[in-house]
């Protein structure tokens, strides 16, 4: 896979263009006749009438749709330093990760460029729907791979129904050759979005906790990935242990806990840099680090004296403000996704239990009723669910509405910790812990709690936290 | 939250020593069995240095005290256990020391380092009752990053829910 790709700083991402400015418009360079793609018209395009759409809500089982994407052919056959070697081994790569995309995330059933015949340039624009519908095709997914003379690449990406014979929707990137992955991921989800009606959320990274070493002494580094677990970087050594990163909204930063210092404080490490810095000096040790929306401010949890309150910081430092002041343990923190309100957990009743405050502090209330234990509550980016630990024997993965209504579990096994939600609200990851070994891995489930996966990391992890769609 | 400490004098706590002389079963034994507890080190010629931490191993009931599941409070064998520590920190007045909290791997992450945290302290304020500055007196929490033992079951919980003093030298 893609272990070899070094470091690249996020702040060095150029943004992907989009199809008006980037796809191929100068006639004499794109190929100019019936064999070729056309050059696409403006915009991502909503091809308004009538298509297949399939439900993603709460109850509804996400449906299986037979979806074709063979490999991107290429014009000409050029050289690229982007996996592969050449533009055309490079489509067969980028179509490899649109098939994992749509598959790994159990809404549709699509068939990869390994178990389809190859397409010409031609057909990109003009698919041959004859041969697909024969083959009981509901969805295709063309594109096309270019290399241009300054190394760039263009990727071209097109939805199709098969039935209807038309075109659903097609953008296109440009992109360096070691961001090929993104073009990827930017073409599964115009895929998704267009037909599910949801957000996109392929196109983004995680920041996790890689773990290694034997079960007394556990090596923890801050690591990051893509989000289908390409692009893996450790951050930090594991000499000190890492815990708890959340990715800045920006993905520049990253704020976590080290013990770098020999005592639990948090930082934030800046990605483009390499460098990091001590968020506060408080009296306490401070933990469970939060980014405000904007990425301006942080929550974070400090203990005096064995009672832990939960403050917020500037990002850039100075004064802290105290947010809660119960006897006992009031840790974590997620805002609703228009900033008025915090949920956070505390002990105040005698055991941890999911609460809702302003975010000035003012009006704490416990919305957690069910029974047993619930903790590490994260606010939905849609703002309809509030997912949490539920601890009561196993530890499980739930959901609840922010008024504490409507709990479900999603996952069930020994010990499920630490939700984290995709950007468009639909998935959520978390670790798990296996009895015994204590090794840990990250998985992924939807709504539905009924597509659930473990992702692939070089090694055991934890911790994850999901960041925005990139831009 | 404070704890609430009734104080104590150090004559009561010598009392209070005797009584619970036998060590509770689960807490680790002695490290050196032919040395007395309440004995300085100095006397015996092949022993630890004195004010050293083996010295302080050799010396106190225990470095740990252990907790119930998602509780921090001090109890009388833990005390029995704090007033051996506080004996051996009154004669070695220039000796610091840290108090390591620890949690069992069945409570999510953050909240295990407030409730180390929290232990950590009973167990300061616990000593600082019994007349050690807390000046001389640290807490680390280490939540569930470092378990002693290493099984999935309520006895390995049981040892990993601790307190263990160290002595900073």
């Amino acid at each position: 896979m893609t272990r070899t790709f070094l470091a690249i700083g996020l702040a060095l991402f150029a943004a992907p263009a989009f199809a008006s400015s980037l796809l191929p418009q100068n006639e004499s360079q794109s190929p100019s006749d019936a064999t070729a793609p056309d050059s696409p018209q403006t915009g991502p395009v909503a091809a308004g009438s009538g298509p297949l759409q399939v439900t993603v809500s709460d109850e509804s089982e996400w449906q299986d749709l037979g979806i074709a994407i063979p490999a991107f052919p290429t014009n000409t056959v050029v050289s690229t330093a982007a996996e592969g070697g050449n533009t055309e081994a490079l489509g067969k790569n980028v179509a490899r990760v649109v098939f994992n995309d749509l598959k790994n995330n159990g809404l549709f059933k699509p068939v990869g460029p390994d178990a389809l015949p190859g397409i010409g340039y031609g057909e990109v624009a003009a698919p041959a729907f004859g041969g697909w519908r024969a083959r009981s095709t509901e969805m295709l997914v063309h594109g096309f791979v270019k290399g241009g003379e300054d190394g760039r690449l263009t990727v071209g990406c097109y939805l199709y129904d098969v039935a209807l014979g038309s075109e659903l929707a097609r953008q296109g990137y440009v992109v360096k050759p070691e961001e090929w992955r993104r073009a990827a991921h930017k073409c599964a989800d115009m895929v998704y979005a267009r037909l599910s009606g949801e957000n996109p959320f392929f196109d983004s990274k995680i920041a996790y906790i890689a773990e290694t070493g034997p079960k007394g002494r556990r090596r923890k580094q801050l690591a990051i990935m893509d989000s289908d677990g390409a692009n893996h970087r450790f951050i930090t050594s594991g000499q000190a242990t890492a815990l708890t990163p959340r990715y800045s909204p920006n993905y520049s930063r990253i704020v976590y806990l080290s013990y770098v210092s020999g005592n639990p404080r948090i930082y934030i490490y800046d990605i483009g840099t390499g460098r990091q810095q001590l968020v506060t000096e408080g009296k306490g040790p401070t933990f469970a680090p939060r980014w405000s929306l904007d990425g301006q401010s942080i929550l974070y949890s400090m203990a005096i004296a064995g009672n832990t309150d939960i403050y917020r910081v500037s990002a850039e430092g100075g004064p802290s403000t105290k947010l809660t002041d119960s006897p006992g343990i009031d840790v974590g923190g997620s805002y609703s996704p228009d900033g008025s309100k915090i949920v956070f957990e505390s002990d105040r009743s005698g055991s941890q239990q999911v609460y809702v405050m302003n975010a000035d502090g003012s009006n704490q209330r416990r919305i957690s009723f069910a029974g047993g234990r619930a903790a590490t509550p994260e606010w939905s980016p849609r703002g309809d669910q509030i997912a949490f630990t539920h601890m009561g024997g196993n530890f499980r993965i739930a959901v609840m509405s922010p008024g504490g209504g409507n709990m479900r579990f999603l996952t069930d096994s020994w010990q499920d910790e630490a939700p984290t939600w995709a950007p468009n609200g639909r998935i959520v990851q978390f670790f798990r812990t296996a009895r015994g070994s204590g090794r840990t891995s990250i998985w992924q489930v939807d709504l539905t709690g009924r597509n659930e996966r473990r992702l692939n990391t070089p090694v055991d992890a934890s911790d994850p936290a999901w960041g925005p769609v990139l831009p | 939250m404070s704890i609430r400490i009734a104080p104590v004098s150090l004559i009561a706590l010598s009392l209070a020593l005797a009584a619970c002389a036998s060590t509770p079963k689960d807490l680790p034994p002695p490290p050196q069995p032919s040395t007395s507890t309440n004995s300085a080190m100095s006397s015996q010629p092949t022993g630890p240095v004195p004010g050293s931490q083996a010295d302080f191993l050799a010396s106190v009931q225990s470095d740990t005290i252990l907790f119930d599941t998602d509780r921090y409070n001090v109890d009388a064998r833990d005390q029995g256990v704090l007033q051996s520590q506080a004996q051996w920190l009154a004669r070695y007045p220039a000796k610091a020391i840290s108090i390591e909290g620890h949690c069992d791997e069945r409570g999510t992450r953050d909240y295990n380092i407030a409730l180390g945290e929290r232990r950590a302290n009973a167990a300061k304020n616990y000593l600082v009752s019994l007349g050690i500055d807390a000046s001389r007196i640290t807490t680390v929490s280490y939540g569930k990053e470092r378990p002693i033992a290493l099984g999935s079951d309520e006895d390995s919980w049981a040892q990993n829910r601790r307190a263990v003093t160290v002595t900073v030298q």
